[in-house]
């Protein structure tokens, strides 16, 4: 290869931590090269090396990283010369004219890399303020431009805003912004789309690969999902445990995968074209063994004929306050759950999708009583009659607690680290005051046979383990006393691809042996897909269609439901994602909904109609079922 | 924002009132009054006592009266300046406090700039410079600051100046300006006195700030948005300045509340063994005395402080974080 052609060219690199117990290579000599004007996804699991390689081509690895090899970068502003970005003094002149100027770069999290304390106009012009000795007014003039190409319908308005008065995405965007401000050579976007919706993550990779064409600008695209690569990506880079295992065109490496890992990865992930009953194939599959708990297993009556939970009309508002300088408040009331209804049988799995900020996450706090809803009932049907989940108080609401458990989304944090495994899963057994300390003893033993966990571990602090094992925890500790019910609230969004199909897989099979029902939670589609028999959309705290899960995802009728279909990247070629129907207004915008969709402002004109077979779709009442259908 | 401020301020009014209301309780707490210790000082000295003057002089002052008639006096004198009459000194609280108070101002400012001008440094230094030999060796000094009581460190610094010097330390201006009218060699002779008790009530305060400021720059330091400025191309010193430092700025100025009442009432140990012409000394010896006027004043100015101090550093922070300025609070 001629390296004059590579924008950028890492020859042999190998970067590795010094710290206590022996140094952690984190990279062994890895190369891999970046074509000018061209898109490069560096593919591999948390862990693998993949950010690391990323800050050291800016040069903003830590103190402790000690580094080998070669990392080349030819300007095309400047043809001919090519620098060696490891040689560069660390944070001295060189290197930092580079840094925002020639390589821009986007960080995974939106919410934390803008400072708080100054506006986004600030930020982004500081970029200019740095490389360039343009006037103050000239900056500000282009930062606004920059601010309208990213998306922002308001530059000038935006350019005064704070960060947190923004949403995830449009704070990506200002991101964005900041790292194409000065028209960047390269750009590396580090998992750049990975903490956001799909509706959104659809609408920042078009943006990305509009501007990228737009600035004829390469970029390294740091990413583990392999939909985001097949839709993006005109090279790939895979790598495992620090390595590279294989590299080439984006064809040749989804039509031929050659390395086992790169297999296993594509097989991991769950996608709307799995037969039914087909499993994910975990990269690394955990045995379950729920023998011993079986004994705890009710009779349930044959599944989908009985209902375990039935919500109606749920209600809930949340009031905020805002006010400015000279006293003048505003209030906003938002109706974050808005006549929520439906049912949830014996042993099934309902899904529950939507965007963040849908209100699905308050669905399921009013239903763990952990906030109080303003309107609306929810009955459980327990073995021994019906509790109001609402009204229940003393006794009947320590038995609710046994009926309803919880699987959280986060394992790092819905963990306690000061308690060792065997106390978090014994805890609630001394809650309820279940048998005694030898009893309960053997069920922690019996609780983490059943979810894989070797029992060695039983004295372990949760540190010690790692995202899917956490979670794991989490899910044991919910089944400790034997619930009817589970509420799953995105409990694989944290984990990575290999170990997303593992939970999920240990979920079902979990379904299956013990006769759980679940409400899963999720704003992954396919993950949806893969666990739910039935699918319930939640949009603005509406539930705007709900329908067995094999007709909601191929025949979606509701238009946000469209959208977020549309909005899901395949990892498949054959199946890019086709930019151009996506809504850009987002897929909550109701102006680009049919008419017999909208509300326009009145009360109580949407009724879920039923179109037969389970099939319900939020619509205005006097529409005709048949005007529904597309 | 403007409704903010007119509220803290009105607030600070009931605040006061229930303050002054506790003080003279507490005041009037102790058996007896100025009077009473007057007439046993003098018994102890073997003199007589005039009981007709002193019970003409518990009627002129109202100690006749009951309690809460007295208290309404007082807190009414104190909205027209009057703070009432020191029996000690034999003259009103105003004439007796005044030049005392500026210089216990003048005392207190340069030592909170003091604080700042050398914390802010090697709290920064320490903080980019975790676990190397400069961050110890500042940490054990300012440890060192920590633990030393302020007296101690006068006594010592006293000690040594004698020796060395052959000069006291003592006092904020040479004796033979004291009373004088304010004069420009006066002004020299406070300005040659006052770094020593900076540097001692200074100390303690110092530390203690290092210690924090490092530990919020340490928070700070690694959060991703440091790293976005790095990748701009920031150069570390001003991205150090412009992004973490400001962030870790909200302790301290939240700190403003509590350092104006601790640094004046803090300092009357040192004050005494340096015979400063600071009000420390006075107040304890009011207290002692039951000069209750006096003792009262010194509790209200205390108080008065301290409310200030938070009004301050609450619009501080709503000044300088937009968070705070902002975000409205949603009720659950």
């Amino acid at each position: 290869m001629d390296s004059s052609t590579d924008l950028l060219r890492i020859e042999d690199l190998s970067i590795s931590f010094a710290i206590i117990g022996g140094p952690i290579r984190a990279v062994r000599h890895a190369s891999l090269r970046v074509l000018p004007g061209k898109v490069t996804a560096l593919v591999g699991e948390s862990g693998s090396g993949k950010s690391v390689i990323s800050q050291a081509v800016m040069g903003i690895l830590p103190h402790t990283a000690h580094v080998h090899g070669r990392i080349l970068f030819s300007d095309p502003a400047t043809p001919g010369t090519t620098v060696d970005i490891l040689q560069m003094p660390r944070d001295g002149r060189e290197i930092r004219t580079l840094r925002g100027s020639r390589i821009g770069k986007i960080f995974q999290e939106p919410m934390t890399s803008l400072s708080p304390l100054h506006t986004i106009g600030n930020q982004v012009s500081e970029v200019l303020q740095i490389h360039t000795n343009e006037p103050a007014a000239k900056r500000k003039a282009r930062t606004e431009e920059m601010l309208g190409l990213v998306g922002f319908s308001n530059p000038r308005r935006a350019y005064d805003m704070y960060p947190f008065e923004l949403s995830g995405g449009m704070r990506q965007r200002a991101m964005i912004a900041m790292a194409l401000i000065c028209r960047p050579a390269l750009l590396i976007a580090d998992e750049p789309t990975t903490a956001l919706d799909v509706t959104i993550q659809a609408q920042i990779l078009q943006l990305l690969r509009e501007l990228q064409t737009k600035l004829n600008m390469a970029m390294l695209l740091i990413t583990h999902d392999l939909g985001v690569v097949a839709n993006v990506a005109d090279e790939v880079v895979v790598i495992y445990h620090g390595e590279i295992v294989e590299a080439g065109p984006v064809d040749a490496i989804f039509r031929h995968p050659g390395h086992p890992y790169l297999k296993g990865l594509m097989a991991a992930v769950p996608h709307f074209d799995l037969k039914p009953g087909q499993r994910l194939a975990a990269i690394r599959e955990v045995p379950v063994n729920v023998e011993n708990l079986l004994g705890k297993r009710k009779t349930p009556p044959p599944k989908g004929q009985d209902i375990l939970l039935s919500v109606k009309d749920l209600s809930k508002t949340f009031t905020t306050r805002k006010s400015d300088w000279l006293g003048k408040e505003q209030k906003t009331t938002v109706r974050a759950v808005d006549g929520v209804s439906f049912d949830i049988k014996c042993g099934e799995c309902l899904g529950l999708v939507g965007e963040s900020g849908c209100g699905k996450t308050t669905v399921s706090k009013i239903l763990m009583r952990a906030l109080t809803s303003d309107s609306g009932s929810v009955v459980l049907n327990d073995d021994a009659g019906p509790i109001d989940v609402l009204a229940a108080q003393g006794a009947a609401l320590r038995t609710l607690r046994t009926r309803i458990q919880m699987v959280f989304q986060d394992p790092v944090s819905s963990l306690s680290p000061r308690m060792t495994v065997q106390k978090i899963l014994s805890e609630p057994l001394e809650i309820h005051e279940r048998g005694n300390a030898r009893s309960r003893l053997a069920m922690v033993k019996n609780l983490m046979q059943a979810i894989g966990l070797d029992q060695h571990f039983i004295n372990r602090y949760p540190h010690s383990f790692s995202g899917g094992q956490r979670q794991r925890i989490g899910i044991a500790r919910a089944l400790a006393l034997s619930p009817d019910l589970l509420i799953c609230d995105e409990p694989v969004s944290a984990l990575d691809v290999s170990v997303q199909a593992q939970i999920l897989n240990l979920l079902k099979d979990l379904q299956k042996d013990l006769g759980l029902t679940y409400l899963f939670i999720s704003h992954n589609l396919a993950v949806v897909d893969y666990m739910a028999d039935r699918i319930a959309v939640m949009c603005r705290g509406r539930i705007v269609e709900l329908a067995p899960r094999e007709v909601l995802l191929r025949k979606p009728i509701h238009p946000y439901t469209r959208s977020l279909v549309a909005a899901v990247p395949f990892p498949d070629l054959d199946r890019r994602m086709d930019f151009k129907t996506l809504n850009l207004g987002g897929a909550a915008d109701t102006s680009a909904w049919g008419p017999q969709f909208r509300d326009d402002g009145e009360d109580n004109a949407l009724a879920p109609l039923d179109l037969g077979s389970g099939h319900f779709v939020l619509a205005r009442r006097t529409t005709d079922i048949r005007e529904l259908r597309p | 924002m403007l409704r903010y401020i007119i509220w803290r301020i009105a607030v600070m009014i009931p605040t006061l009132l229930i303050i002054s209301a506790l003080v003279f309780t507490i005041i009037e707490l102790p058996p007896g009054d100025y009077f009473d210790s007057y007439i046993a000082e003098l018994r102890a000295q073997g003199e007589s006592v005039d009981s007709e003057r002193i019970q003409l002089l518990r009627k002129e002052y109202g100690f006749d009266k009951p309690p809460v008639l007295r208290y309404f006096y007082w807190v009414g004198g104190m909205l027209h300046g009057d703070f009432g009459y020191s029996f000690e000194y034999d003259l009103p609280v105003r004439d007796v406090v005044g030049d005392r108070m500026w210089l216990t101002i003048l005392v207190s400012f340069v030592t909170i700039v003091f604080t700042w001008i050398i914390a802010f440094p090697i709290g920064m230094y320490s903080a980019t410079h975790q676990y190397s030999w400069g961050d110890y060796g500042l940490t054990l000094i300012g440890l060192l600051g920590l633990a030393i009581p302020n007296f101690m460190l006068a006594l010592i610094m006293m000690y040594f100046a004698n020796i060395w010097f052959g000069t006291s330390i003592g006092h904020l201006m040479d004796q033979k300006y004291l009373g004088e009218p304010m004069s420009w060699d006066k002004a020299k002779s406070v300005l040659e006195h006052i770094w020593i008790p900076v540097v001692i009530i200074g100390t303690g305060g110092t530390a203690s700030m290092i210690r924090r400021l490092r530990a919020n720059l340490l928070d700070e330091l690694h959060k991703q948005y440091v790293t976005t400025a790095r990748a701009k191309g920031l150069s570390p010193f001003r991205t150090l300045i412009k992004y973490p430092l400001r962030m870790s700025l909200n302790f301290f100025i939240s700190d403003i509340g509590s350092i104006l009442p601790a640094i004046i009432s803090g300092a009357e140990i040192t004050a005494i063994v340096l015979s400063l012409e600071t009000t420390g000394p006075m107040l304890i010896k009011a207290l002692q005395s039951q000069d209750m006027y006096l003792a009262g004043s010194f509790l209200m100015f205390l108080a008065f402080l301290t409310v200030i101090g938070v009004l301050i550093s609450d619009l501080a922070l709503a000044l300088l974080d937009p968070r705070i300025r902002l975000q409205g609070g949603s009720t659950k």
